[in-house]
Protein backbone atom coordinates (compact mmCIF):
# COMPACT_ATOMS: atom_id res chain seq x y z
CA UNK A 1 0.00 0.00 0.00
CA UNK A 2 2.87 2.35 0.77
CA UNK A 3 3.83 2.31 -2.90
CA UNK A 4 0.69 4.30 -3.72
CA UNK A 5 1.63 7.36 -5.73
CA UNK A 6 1.79 10.52 -3.67
CA UNK A 7 0.19 13.47 -5.36
CA UNK A 8 -0.14 16.98 -4.01
CA UNK A 9 -3.90 16.65 -3.82
CA UNK A 10 -3.85 13.46 -1.83
CA UNK A 11 -6.34 14.91 0.64
CA UNK A 12 -8.96 14.65 -2.07
CA UNK A 13 -9.56 11.00 -1.33
CA UNK A 14 -11.69 9.74 1.49
CA UNK A 15 -9.48 6.89 2.65
CA UNK A 16 -8.26 5.91 6.09
CA UNK A 17 -5.06 7.68 7.17
CA UNK A 18 -3.34 4.38 7.81
CA UNK A 19 -2.57 3.42 4.24
CA UNK A 20 -1.12 6.73 3.11
CA UNK A 21 2.62 6.82 2.63
CA UNK A 22 4.84 8.77 4.97
CA UNK A 23 5.07 11.70 2.60
CA UNK A 24 1.32 11.51 2.02
CA UNK A 25 0.82 11.67 5.76
CA UNK A 26 2.96 14.80 5.90
CA UNK A 27 1.02 16.52 3.12
CA UNK A 28 -2.23 15.53 4.82
CA UNK A 29 -1.23 17.01 8.18
CA UNK A 30 0.18 20.13 6.51
CA UNK A 31 -3.10 20.61 4.66
CA UNK A 32 -5.07 20.36 7.91
CA UNK A 33 -2.83 22.89 9.64
CA UNK A 34 -3.03 25.28 6.69
CA UNK A 35 -6.81 25.05 6.51
CA UNK A 36 -7.20 25.58 10.27
CA UNK A 37 -4.91 28.63 10.05
CA UNK A 38 -6.94 29.94 7.11
CA UNK A 39 -10.07 29.83 9.29
CA UNK A 40 -8.58 30.92 12.61
CA UNK A 41 -5.99 33.61 11.78
CA UNK A 42 -8.49 36.19 10.43
CA UNK A 43 -10.64 35.68 13.53
CA UNK A 44 -7.58 36.12 15.73
CA UNK A 45 -6.69 39.36 13.95
CA UNK A 46 -10.20 40.72 14.56
CA UNK A 47 -9.82 39.97 18.26
CA UNK A 48 -6.38 41.62 18.30
CA UNK A 49 -7.91 44.81 16.92
CA UNK A 50 -10.78 44.67 19.39
CA UNK A 51 -8.41 44.27 22.33
CA UNK A 52 -6.25 47.21 21.28
CA UNK A 53 -6.70 50.87 22.10
CA UNK A 54 -8.33 53.09 19.43
CA UNK A 55 -4.95 54.72 18.73
CA UNK A 56 -3.35 51.33 18.10
CA UNK A 57 -6.20 50.29 15.80
CA UNK A 58 -5.55 53.23 13.48
CA UNK A 59 -1.79 53.08 14.02
CA UNK A 60 0.74 51.53 11.64
CA UNK A 61 2.44 49.11 11.44
CA UNK A 62 0.64 46.57 13.54
CA UNK A 63 2.42 44.01 15.68
CA UNK A 64 -0.28 41.35 15.48
CA UNK A 65 -0.33 41.04 19.26
CA UNK A 66 -3.13 42.45 21.42
CA UNK A 67 -2.25 45.06 24.07
CA UNK A 68 -5.32 44.02 26.07
CA UNK A 69 -6.46 47.62 26.29
CA UNK A 70 -10.20 47.90 26.79
CA UNK A 71 -10.36 51.30 25.06
CA UNK A 72 -12.08 50.08 21.88
CA UNK A 73 -14.53 47.89 23.77
CA UNK A 74 -15.45 50.74 26.13
CA UNK A 75 -15.84 53.15 23.23
CA UNK A 76 -18.13 50.67 21.46
CA UNK A 77 -20.29 49.93 24.49
CA UNK A 78 -20.73 53.59 25.38
CA UNK A 79 -21.37 54.67 21.76
CA UNK A 80 -24.86 56.10 21.41
CA UNK A 81 -27.28 53.48 20.11
CA UNK A 82 -25.11 50.41 20.63
CA UNK A 83 -26.81 49.23 23.81
CA UNK A 84 -30.20 49.61 22.20
CA UNK A 85 -29.03 47.78 19.07
CA UNK A 86 -27.65 44.87 21.11
CA UNK A 87 -30.95 44.65 22.98
CA UNK A 88 -32.96 44.75 19.73
CA UNK A 89 -30.82 42.03 18.17
CA UNK A 90 -31.32 39.86 21.22
CA UNK A 91 -35.07 40.48 21.30
CA UNK A 92 -35.57 39.74 17.59
CA UNK A 93 -33.41 36.61 17.78
CA UNK A 94 -35.29 35.24 20.81
CA UNK A 95 -38.65 35.88 19.13
CA UNK A 96 -37.42 34.20 15.93
CA UNK A 97 -36.27 31.24 17.98
CA UNK A 98 -39.65 30.84 19.69
CA UNK A 99 -41.70 31.30 16.51
CA UNK A 100 -39.67 28.91 14.39
CA UNK A 101 -39.85 26.14 17.00
CA UNK A 102 -43.56 26.64 17.70
CA UNK A 103 -44.35 26.54 13.97
CA UNK A 104 -41.65 24.13 12.84
CA UNK A 105 -41.70 21.35 15.44
CA UNK A 106 -45.36 20.32 14.92
CA UNK A 107 -44.75 20.29 11.17
CA UNK A 108 -41.60 18.20 11.61
CA UNK A 109 -43.51 15.76 13.80
CA UNK A 110 -46.35 15.47 11.29
CA UNK A 111 -43.89 14.81 8.45
CA UNK A 112 -42.08 12.11 10.43
CA UNK A 113 -45.11 10.21 11.75
CA UNK A 114 -47.86 10.38 9.13
CA UNK A 115 -48.41 9.48 5.51
CA UNK A 116 -51.07 11.79 4.13
CA UNK A 117 -52.11 13.32 0.83
CA UNK A 118 -50.39 16.67 0.33
CA UNK A 119 -47.28 15.69 2.27
CA UNK A 120 -45.08 16.07 -0.80
CA UNK A 121 -46.60 19.46 -1.60
CA UNK A 122 -45.74 20.72 1.87
CA UNK A 123 -42.20 19.36 1.62
CA UNK A 124 -41.87 21.10 -1.72
CA UNK A 125 -43.08 24.37 -0.20
CA UNK A 126 -40.42 24.08 2.52
CA UNK A 127 -37.65 23.17 0.10
CA UNK A 128 -38.79 25.94 -2.25
CA UNK A 129 -38.15 28.57 0.42
CA UNK A 130 -34.47 27.58 0.18
CA UNK A 131 -34.44 28.32 -3.54
CA UNK A 132 -35.56 31.93 -3.10
CA UNK A 133 -33.50 34.90 -2.02
CA UNK A 134 -35.49 35.31 1.19
CA UNK A 135 -34.14 38.61 2.55
CA UNK A 136 -35.84 40.25 -0.44
CA UNK A 137 -39.16 39.48 1.28
CA UNK A 138 -38.43 42.50 3.40
CA UNK A 139 -39.24 44.86 0.51
CA UNK A 140 -43.00 44.14 0.11
CA UNK A 141 -43.37 43.34 3.80
CA UNK A 142 -42.15 46.84 4.63
CA UNK A 143 -45.33 48.15 2.98
CA UNK A 144 -47.54 45.55 4.65
CA UNK A 145 -46.00 46.29 8.05
CA UNK A 146 -46.64 50.02 7.77
CA UNK A 147 -50.33 49.25 7.18
CA UNK A 148 -50.54 46.90 10.16
CA UNK A 149 -48.37 48.93 12.52
CA UNK A 150 -45.63 46.31 12.60
CA UNK A 151 -43.08 48.55 10.90
CA UNK A 152 -39.89 49.20 12.81
CA UNK A 153 -40.80 46.72 15.54
CA UNK A 154 -38.87 43.72 16.81
CA UNK A 155 -41.97 41.57 16.21
CA UNK A 156 -42.19 42.50 12.53
CA UNK A 157 -38.53 41.74 11.87
CA UNK A 158 -38.75 38.50 13.87
CA UNK A 159 -41.58 37.35 11.59
CA UNK A 160 -39.38 37.83 8.52
CA UNK A 161 -36.46 36.07 10.21
CA UNK A 162 -38.81 33.22 11.04
CA UNK A 163 -39.36 32.67 7.31
CA UNK A 164 -35.58 32.23 7.06
CA UNK A 165 -35.35 29.90 10.05
CA UNK A 166 -38.54 27.88 9.61
CA UNK A 167 -37.33 25.54 6.83
CA UNK A 168 -34.35 24.57 8.98
CA UNK A 169 -36.55 24.08 12.04
CA UNK A 170 -38.87 21.81 10.05
CA UNK A 171 -36.03 19.76 8.56
CA UNK A 172 -34.10 19.41 11.83
CA UNK A 173 -37.13 18.43 13.90
CA UNK A 174 -38.25 16.09 11.11
CA UNK A 175 -34.96 14.18 11.26
CA UNK A 176 -35.04 14.21 15.07
CA UNK A 177 -38.52 12.69 15.29
CA UNK A 178 -37.78 10.27 12.47
CA UNK A 179 -34.82 9.01 14.52
CA UNK A 180 -37.08 7.92 17.39
CA UNK A 181 -38.79 4.56 16.84
CA UNK A 182 -42.56 4.87 16.63
CA UNK A 183 -42.72 1.71 18.82
CA UNK A 184 -41.75 3.80 21.85
CA UNK A 185 -44.85 5.91 21.35
CA UNK A 186 -47.01 2.88 20.71
CA UNK A 187 -45.79 1.29 23.95
CA UNK A 188 -46.88 4.40 25.83
CA UNK A 189 -50.30 4.25 24.18
CA UNK A 190 -50.82 0.64 25.23
CA UNK A 191 -49.90 1.65 28.79
CA UNK A 192 -52.79 4.10 28.79
CA UNK A 193 -51.28 7.37 27.59
CA UNK A 194 -53.16 9.35 24.99
CA UNK A 195 -51.28 10.78 22.04
CA UNK A 196 -50.42 14.07 23.77
CA UNK A 197 -49.34 12.40 27.02
CA UNK A 198 -47.17 9.94 25.14
CA UNK A 199 -45.57 12.80 23.28
CA UNK A 200 -44.86 14.84 26.41
CA UNK A 201 -43.68 11.96 28.58
CA UNK A 202 -41.78 9.82 26.08
CA UNK A 203 -40.83 11.72 22.94
CA UNK A 204 -40.20 15.22 24.26
CA UNK A 205 -37.44 14.28 26.74
CA UNK A 206 -35.66 12.39 23.96
CA UNK A 207 -35.76 15.18 21.37
CA UNK A 208 -35.34 18.14 23.71
CA UNK A 209 -31.57 18.54 23.14
CA UNK A 210 -32.12 18.50 19.40
CA UNK A 211 -34.95 21.00 19.67
CA UNK A 212 -32.68 23.28 21.66
CA UNK A 213 -30.02 22.92 18.96
CA UNK A 214 -32.47 23.89 16.26
CA UNK A 215 -33.65 26.84 18.38
CA UNK A 216 -30.05 27.96 18.76
CA UNK A 217 -29.62 27.70 15.00
CA UNK A 218 -32.70 29.89 14.49
CA UNK A 219 -31.21 32.39 16.96
CA UNK A 220 -27.96 32.50 14.98
CA UNK A 221 -29.77 33.02 11.67
CA UNK A 222 -31.64 36.00 13.07
CA UNK A 223 -28.63 37.42 14.93
CA UNK A 224 -26.57 37.42 11.71
CA UNK A 225 -29.15 38.66 9.22
CA UNK A 226 -28.27 42.00 7.65
CA UNK A 227 -30.46 42.92 4.68
CA UNK A 228 -33.99 42.47 6.03
CA UNK A 229 -32.92 44.03 9.32
CA UNK A 230 -31.59 47.11 7.52
CA UNK A 231 -34.73 47.45 5.41
CA UNK A 232 -37.31 46.91 8.14
CA UNK A 233 -35.89 48.83 11.08
CA UNK A 234 -35.22 52.54 11.30
CA UNK A 235 -35.36 53.62 14.92
CA UNK A 236 -35.14 50.15 16.44
CA UNK A 237 -32.02 49.01 14.60
CA UNK A 238 -30.54 45.61 15.33
CA UNK A 239 -26.76 45.39 15.74
CA UNK A 240 -26.19 44.33 12.11
CA UNK A 241 -28.46 47.08 10.77
CA UNK A 242 -26.80 49.61 13.08
CA UNK A 243 -23.32 48.64 11.88
CA UNK A 244 -24.29 48.70 8.20
CA UNK A 245 -25.93 52.09 8.56
CA UNK A 246 -22.86 53.53 10.29
CA UNK A 247 -20.14 51.80 8.23
CA UNK A 248 -19.27 54.93 6.25
CA UNK A 249 -19.06 57.24 9.23
CA UNK A 250 -17.87 55.11 12.11
CA UNK A 251 -14.21 54.92 13.16
CA UNK A 252 -12.33 51.67 12.62
CA UNK A 253 -12.23 50.65 16.27
CA UNK A 254 -16.03 50.87 16.44
CA UNK A 255 -16.34 48.53 13.43
CA UNK A 256 -13.96 45.96 14.87
CA UNK A 257 -15.50 45.95 18.33
CA UNK A 258 -18.91 45.66 16.63
CA UNK A 259 -17.62 42.78 14.53
CA UNK A 260 -16.47 40.97 17.66
CA UNK A 261 -19.87 41.54 19.28
CA UNK A 262 -21.40 39.86 16.23
CA UNK A 263 -18.92 36.98 16.19
CA UNK A 264 -18.73 35.93 19.85
CA UNK A 265 -22.30 34.65 20.38
CA UNK A 266 -22.15 32.87 17.02
CA UNK A 267 -18.91 31.11 18.01
CA UNK A 268 -20.41 29.88 21.26
CA UNK A 269 -23.63 28.78 19.60
CA UNK A 270 -22.01 26.83 16.78
CA UNK A 271 -19.91 25.09 19.43
CA UNK A 272 -23.06 24.25 21.39
CA UNK A 273 -24.89 22.74 18.42
CA UNK A 274 -21.90 21.13 16.66
CA UNK A 275 -23.35 17.65 17.19
CA UNK A 276 -26.46 18.60 15.27
CA UNK A 277 -24.82 20.34 12.31
CA UNK A 278 -25.49 17.28 10.17
CA UNK A 279 -29.06 16.65 11.24
CA UNK A 280 -29.80 20.07 9.74
CA UNK A 281 -29.41 18.67 6.28
CA UNK A 282 -31.94 15.95 6.86
CA UNK A 283 -29.24 13.30 6.79
CA UNK A 284 -28.18 11.29 9.83
CA UNK A 285 -24.75 11.97 11.29
CA UNK A 286 -22.51 8.99 10.74
CA UNK B 1 -59.68 13.75 17.10
CA UNK B 2 -59.11 11.33 14.24
CA UNK B 3 -55.69 10.38 13.02
CA UNK B 4 -56.61 11.63 9.55
CA UNK B 5 -57.02 15.24 10.61
CA UNK B 6 -54.07 15.36 13.00
CA UNK B 7 -51.21 15.84 10.49
CA UNK B 8 -53.08 18.67 8.78
CA UNK B 9 -53.76 20.29 12.14
CA UNK B 10 -50.06 20.10 12.98
CA UNK B 11 -49.08 21.57 9.63
CA UNK B 12 -51.66 24.37 9.58
CA UNK B 13 -49.68 26.95 11.58
CA UNK B 14 -46.58 26.53 9.41
CA UNK B 15 -48.61 26.58 6.18
CA UNK B 16 -50.58 29.68 7.15
CA UNK B 17 -47.37 31.39 8.18
CA UNK B 18 -45.63 30.58 4.88
CA UNK B 19 -48.66 31.71 2.90
CA UNK B 20 -48.74 35.11 4.60
CA UNK B 21 -45.02 35.76 4.93
CA UNK B 22 -43.56 33.84 1.99
CA UNK B 23 -45.98 33.42 -0.93
CA UNK B 24 -47.94 36.64 -0.48
CA UNK B 25 -44.84 38.89 -0.36
CA UNK B 26 -43.56 37.35 -3.57
CA UNK B 27 -46.79 38.24 -5.31
CA UNK B 28 -46.40 41.71 -3.85
CA UNK B 29 -42.90 42.07 -5.28
CA UNK B 30 -44.26 41.38 -8.74
CA UNK B 31 -47.12 43.84 -8.17
CA UNK B 32 -44.69 46.53 -7.00
CA UNK B 33 -42.44 45.96 -9.99
CA UNK B 34 -45.08 45.87 -12.70
CA UNK B 35 -47.91 48.10 -11.43
CA UNK B 36 -48.12 51.72 -12.54
CA UNK B 37 -50.82 54.34 -12.26
CA UNK B 38 -52.58 52.84 -15.33
CA UNK B 39 -52.19 49.17 -14.58
CA UNK B 40 -49.39 47.06 -16.02
CA UNK B 41 -46.20 48.90 -16.85
CA UNK B 42 -42.60 48.18 -17.70
CA UNK B 43 -41.48 51.69 -16.78
CA UNK B 44 -39.91 50.58 -13.47
CA UNK B 45 -37.86 48.00 -15.32
CA UNK B 46 -36.84 50.57 -17.91
CA UNK B 47 -35.85 52.96 -15.15
CA UNK B 48 -33.76 50.21 -13.59
CA UNK B 49 -32.01 49.09 -16.77
CA UNK B 50 -31.35 52.58 -18.01
CA UNK B 51 -29.50 53.51 -14.82
CA UNK B 52 -25.76 53.28 -15.48
CA UNK B 53 -25.12 51.12 -12.44
CA UNK B 54 -27.48 48.30 -13.45
CA UNK B 55 -25.21 46.65 -16.02
CA UNK B 56 -22.17 46.91 -13.75
CA UNK B 57 -24.09 45.55 -10.75
CA UNK B 58 -25.41 42.59 -12.73
CA UNK B 59 -22.00 41.84 -14.25
CA UNK B 60 -20.21 42.18 -10.90
CA UNK B 61 -22.66 39.86 -9.17
CA UNK B 62 -22.40 37.22 -11.90
CA UNK B 63 -18.58 37.41 -12.09
CA UNK B 64 -18.25 37.20 -8.29
CA UNK B 65 -20.51 34.13 -8.25
CA UNK B 66 -18.70 32.51 -11.18
CA UNK B 67 -15.36 32.82 -9.34
CA UNK B 68 -16.48 32.17 -5.76
CA UNK B 69 -18.70 29.11 -6.17
CA UNK B 70 -16.27 26.85 -8.12
CA UNK B 71 -13.38 27.69 -5.76
CA UNK B 72 -15.62 26.95 -2.80
CA UNK B 73 -16.69 23.66 -4.33
CA UNK B 74 -13.08 22.52 -4.72
CA UNK B 75 -12.15 23.71 -1.24
CA UNK B 76 -15.24 22.18 0.35
CA UNK B 77 -14.55 18.84 -1.35
CA UNK B 78 -10.98 18.87 -0.03
CA UNK B 79 -12.09 19.79 3.49
CA UNK B 80 -14.85 17.18 3.49
CA UNK B 81 -12.41 14.50 2.28
CA UNK B 82 -9.96 15.42 5.03
CA UNK B 83 -12.65 15.27 7.71
CA UNK B 84 -13.91 11.94 6.37
CA UNK B 85 -10.39 10.46 6.47
CA UNK B 86 -9.58 11.69 9.97
CA UNK B 87 -9.56 9.24 12.82
CA UNK B 88 -8.27 11.31 15.73
CA UNK B 89 -9.34 14.86 16.44
CA UNK B 90 -12.17 14.64 13.93
CA UNK B 91 -14.67 16.63 15.96
CA UNK B 92 -12.16 19.38 16.79
CA UNK B 93 -11.11 19.84 13.16
CA UNK B 94 -14.73 19.68 12.08
CA UNK B 95 -15.67 22.40 14.57
CA UNK B 96 -12.84 24.65 13.39
CA UNK B 97 -13.80 24.13 9.74
CA UNK B 98 -17.46 24.83 10.59
CA UNK B 99 -16.86 28.04 12.56
CA UNK B 100 -17.62 30.41 9.65
CA UNK B 101 -21.02 28.73 9.35
CA UNK B 102 -22.18 30.75 12.33
CA UNK B 103 -20.76 34.09 11.24
CA UNK B 104 -22.73 36.78 9.49
CA UNK B 105 -21.52 38.14 6.18
CA UNK B 106 -21.17 41.53 7.83
CA UNK B 107 -18.81 40.09 10.44
CA UNK B 108 -16.80 38.42 7.67
CA UNK B 109 -16.56 41.74 5.84
CA UNK B 110 -15.33 43.49 8.98
CA UNK B 111 -12.81 40.72 9.68
CA UNK B 112 -11.25 41.03 6.24
CA UNK B 113 -11.39 44.82 6.53
CA UNK B 114 -8.99 44.43 9.48
CA UNK B 115 -6.61 42.70 7.09
CA UNK B 116 -7.01 44.76 3.91
CA UNK B 117 -7.48 48.33 5.20
CA UNK B 118 -4.63 50.75 4.73
CA UNK B 119 -3.27 50.45 8.25
CA UNK B 120 -4.27 46.79 8.36
CA UNK B 121 -2.42 43.55 8.90
CA UNK B 122 -1.63 42.79 5.26
CA UNK B 123 0.12 46.15 4.86
CA UNK B 124 1.90 45.65 8.18
CA UNK B 125 3.21 42.33 6.90
CA UNK B 126 4.20 43.64 3.47
CA UNK B 127 6.05 46.64 4.91
CA UNK B 128 7.61 44.49 7.64
CA UNK B 129 8.98 42.10 5.00
CA UNK B 130 10.20 45.05 2.97
CA UNK B 131 8.07 44.13 -0.04
CA UNK B 132 6.53 47.59 -0.33
CA UNK B 133 7.84 51.01 0.72
CA UNK B 134 4.67 52.31 2.33
CA UNK B 135 1.16 50.94 2.96
CA UNK B 136 -0.93 50.30 -0.14
CA UNK B 137 -4.47 51.63 -0.34
CA UNK B 138 -6.12 48.32 -1.28
CA UNK B 139 -9.75 49.31 -0.82
CA UNK B 140 -9.76 52.71 -2.53
CA UNK B 141 -12.09 53.45 -5.44
CA UNK B 142 -9.17 53.44 -7.89
CA UNK B 143 -8.43 49.84 -6.90
CA UNK B 144 -11.58 48.02 -8.00
CA UNK B 145 -9.51 44.90 -8.68
CA UNK B 146 -8.35 44.72 -5.07
CA UNK B 147 -11.84 45.29 -3.69
CA UNK B 148 -12.99 42.48 -5.97
CA UNK B 149 -10.24 40.20 -4.67
CA UNK B 150 -10.98 41.11 -1.04
CA UNK B 151 -14.70 40.35 -1.49
CA UNK B 152 -13.90 37.02 -3.15
CA UNK B 153 -11.49 36.00 -0.37
CA UNK B 154 -13.90 37.06 2.38
CA UNK B 155 -16.79 35.18 0.78
CA UNK B 156 -14.71 32.03 0.26
CA UNK B 157 -13.53 32.27 3.86
CA UNK B 158 -17.04 32.69 5.23
CA UNK B 159 -19.30 30.52 3.14
CA UNK B 160 -17.29 27.39 2.29
CA UNK B 161 -18.28 25.83 5.62
CA UNK B 162 -21.92 25.37 4.64
CA UNK B 163 -20.89 23.42 1.52
CA UNK B 164 -18.42 21.38 3.53
CA UNK B 165 -21.04 20.33 6.11
CA UNK B 166 -23.42 19.21 3.35
CA UNK B 167 -20.67 17.26 1.58
CA UNK B 168 -19.40 15.62 4.79
CA UNK B 169 -22.86 14.30 5.57
CA UNK B 170 -23.19 13.18 1.94
CA UNK B 171 -19.87 11.29 2.07
CA UNK B 172 -20.96 9.67 5.33
CA UNK B 173 -23.77 7.75 3.66
CA UNK B 174 -21.74 6.33 0.75
CA UNK B 175 -21.50 2.58 1.53
CA UNK B 176 -17.93 1.48 2.36
CA UNK B 177 -18.41 -1.61 0.16
CA UNK B 178 -18.22 0.56 -2.96
CA UNK B 179 -14.70 1.68 -2.04
CA UNK B 180 -13.68 -1.86 -1.14
CA UNK B 181 -14.98 -3.15 -4.46
CA UNK B 182 -13.15 -0.39 -6.34
CA UNK B 183 -9.97 -1.23 -4.45
CA UNK B 184 -10.28 -4.91 -5.32
CA UNK B 185 -10.40 -3.93 -8.96
CA UNK B 186 -7.21 -1.93 -8.50
CA UNK B 187 -8.61 1.60 -8.59
CA UNK B 188 -6.16 4.24 -7.38
CA UNK B 189 -7.18 6.83 -4.80
CA UNK B 190 -7.83 9.42 -7.45
CA UNK B 191 -9.88 6.93 -9.50
CA UNK B 192 -11.92 6.00 -6.43
CA UNK B 193 -12.58 9.68 -5.79
CA UNK B 194 -13.59 10.27 -9.42
CA UNK B 195 -15.58 7.09 -9.99
CA UNK B 196 -17.15 6.42 -6.57
CA UNK B 197 -17.20 9.53 -4.38
CA UNK B 198 -18.19 12.15 -6.98
CA UNK B 199 -21.06 10.21 -8.63
CA UNK B 200 -22.43 9.02 -5.29
CA UNK B 201 -22.22 12.55 -3.96
CA UNK B 202 -24.52 14.02 -6.62
CA UNK B 203 -27.53 14.78 -4.38
CA UNK B 204 -25.32 16.55 -1.84
CA UNK B 205 -23.42 18.40 -4.57
CA UNK B 206 -26.74 19.55 -5.98
CA UNK B 207 -27.98 20.87 -2.62
CA UNK B 208 -24.66 22.53 -1.85
CA UNK B 209 -24.36 24.21 -5.25
CA UNK B 210 -27.95 25.48 -5.27
CA UNK B 211 -27.73 26.91 -1.75
CA UNK B 212 -24.37 28.56 -2.33
CA UNK B 213 -25.14 29.98 -5.77
CA UNK B 214 -28.35 31.60 -4.58
CA UNK B 215 -26.56 33.02 -1.56
CA UNK B 216 -23.77 34.30 -3.81
CA UNK B 217 -26.31 36.25 -5.90
CA UNK B 218 -27.40 37.89 -2.64
CA UNK B 219 -23.91 39.09 -1.70
CA UNK B 220 -24.39 42.37 0.15
CA UNK B 221 -22.86 43.03 3.56
CA UNK B 222 -19.35 41.82 2.66
CA UNK B 223 -19.30 44.20 -0.29
CA UNK B 224 -20.63 47.09 1.80
CA UNK B 225 -18.08 46.46 4.54
CA UNK B 226 -15.10 46.21 2.18
CA UNK B 227 -15.96 48.58 -0.64
CA UNK B 228 -18.89 50.74 0.41
CA UNK B 229 -20.75 51.63 -2.79
CA UNK B 230 -17.61 51.54 -4.93
CA UNK B 231 -18.41 48.03 -6.13
CA UNK B 232 -22.08 47.91 -7.17
CA UNK B 233 -23.82 44.53 -6.80
CA UNK B 234 -27.51 43.67 -7.30
CA UNK B 235 -28.43 43.42 -3.63
CA UNK B 236 -26.59 46.64 -2.82
CA UNK B 237 -28.44 48.46 -5.61
CA UNK B 238 -31.76 47.09 -4.30
CA UNK B 239 -30.90 48.61 -0.94
CA UNK B 240 -29.85 51.91 -2.54
CA UNK B 241 -33.10 52.23 -4.51
CA UNK B 242 -35.17 51.37 -1.46
CA UNK B 243 -33.45 53.94 0.78
CA UNK B 244 -31.30 56.56 -0.91
CA UNK B 245 -33.42 56.87 -4.06
CA UNK B 246 -36.70 56.00 -2.33
CA UNK B 247 -38.21 54.12 -5.25
CA UNK B 248 -39.76 50.89 -4.01
CA UNK B 249 -40.85 49.81 -7.49
CA UNK B 250 -37.33 49.88 -8.91
CA UNK B 251 -36.08 48.08 -5.79
CA UNK B 252 -38.73 45.42 -6.43
CA UNK B 253 -37.60 45.19 -10.06
CA UNK B 254 -34.07 44.49 -8.81
CA UNK B 255 -35.50 41.85 -6.49
CA UNK B 256 -37.17 40.18 -9.47
CA UNK B 257 -33.87 40.15 -11.37
CA UNK B 258 -32.16 38.43 -8.42
CA UNK B 259 -35.08 36.03 -8.18
CA UNK B 260 -34.92 35.26 -11.91
CA UNK B 261 -31.20 34.43 -11.96
CA UNK B 262 -31.64 32.39 -8.73
CA UNK B 263 -34.40 30.29 -10.27
CA UNK B 264 -32.41 29.91 -13.49
CA UNK B 265 -29.37 28.70 -11.55
CA UNK B 266 -31.49 26.29 -9.49
CA UNK B 267 -33.00 24.77 -12.64
CA UNK B 268 -29.57 24.40 -14.24
CA UNK B 269 -28.20 22.54 -11.20
CA UNK B 270 -31.31 20.39 -10.90
CA UNK B 271 -30.88 19.34 -14.52
CA UNK B 272 -27.07 19.01 -14.55
CA UNK B 273 -26.87 16.90 -11.42
CA UNK B 274 -30.09 15.01 -11.91
CA UNK B 275 -30.31 11.87 -9.79
CA UNK B 276 -32.37 9.08 -11.36
CA UNK B 277 -34.91 7.71 -8.89
CA UNK B 278 -33.59 4.16 -9.10
CA UNK B 279 -30.04 5.32 -8.37
CA UNK B 280 -30.86 6.76 -4.94
CA UNK B 281 -29.20 5.14 -1.94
Amino acid sequence: MSSAPVAANIEDRPRPVGDAGRAGQFVFVAAIILLCAWILVPLYLLFVNTLSSPAEVTGFPKSGLPSFSMGSVQFFLSFSGVGQALWNSLLVAVLTMVFSILLGAPAGYALSRFEFPGKEIFRLLVVMTRAFPLPLLALPLAVMFIRTGLDDTALGLALVHTVLALPFAVLITFSLFAGIPVELEEAAWTLGCNRLQAFIKVILPLVLPGIVASAVFAFTISWNEVFAASVLTIENRTLTAFLVQNLNVSPLHLKFAGGTALVLPALIFIFAVRKYLFAMWGIANR
Amino acid sequence: MTNKALPYLLLTPAILFLLVFFLYPFVQIAVLAFAGPEGFTLSHFQRMTSHWKFGTALANTLILTAIIVPVQLALALSMASIVTRLKTGRSTILYIFAIPLGLSDLAAGIIWLAIFEQSGFLNSLLVGLGLVERPVLFLGYQNIGWIFAAVIIAEIWRATAIMMVILVSGMGIIPKEYYEAAEVFGASRWQRFRKVTLPMLRPSLQTALILRTIAAFEVFAVVVALGGTTLPVLMGETYQWQFSLRDRSVAASYALVILAISIAATLVFLRLLRVPKEAKI
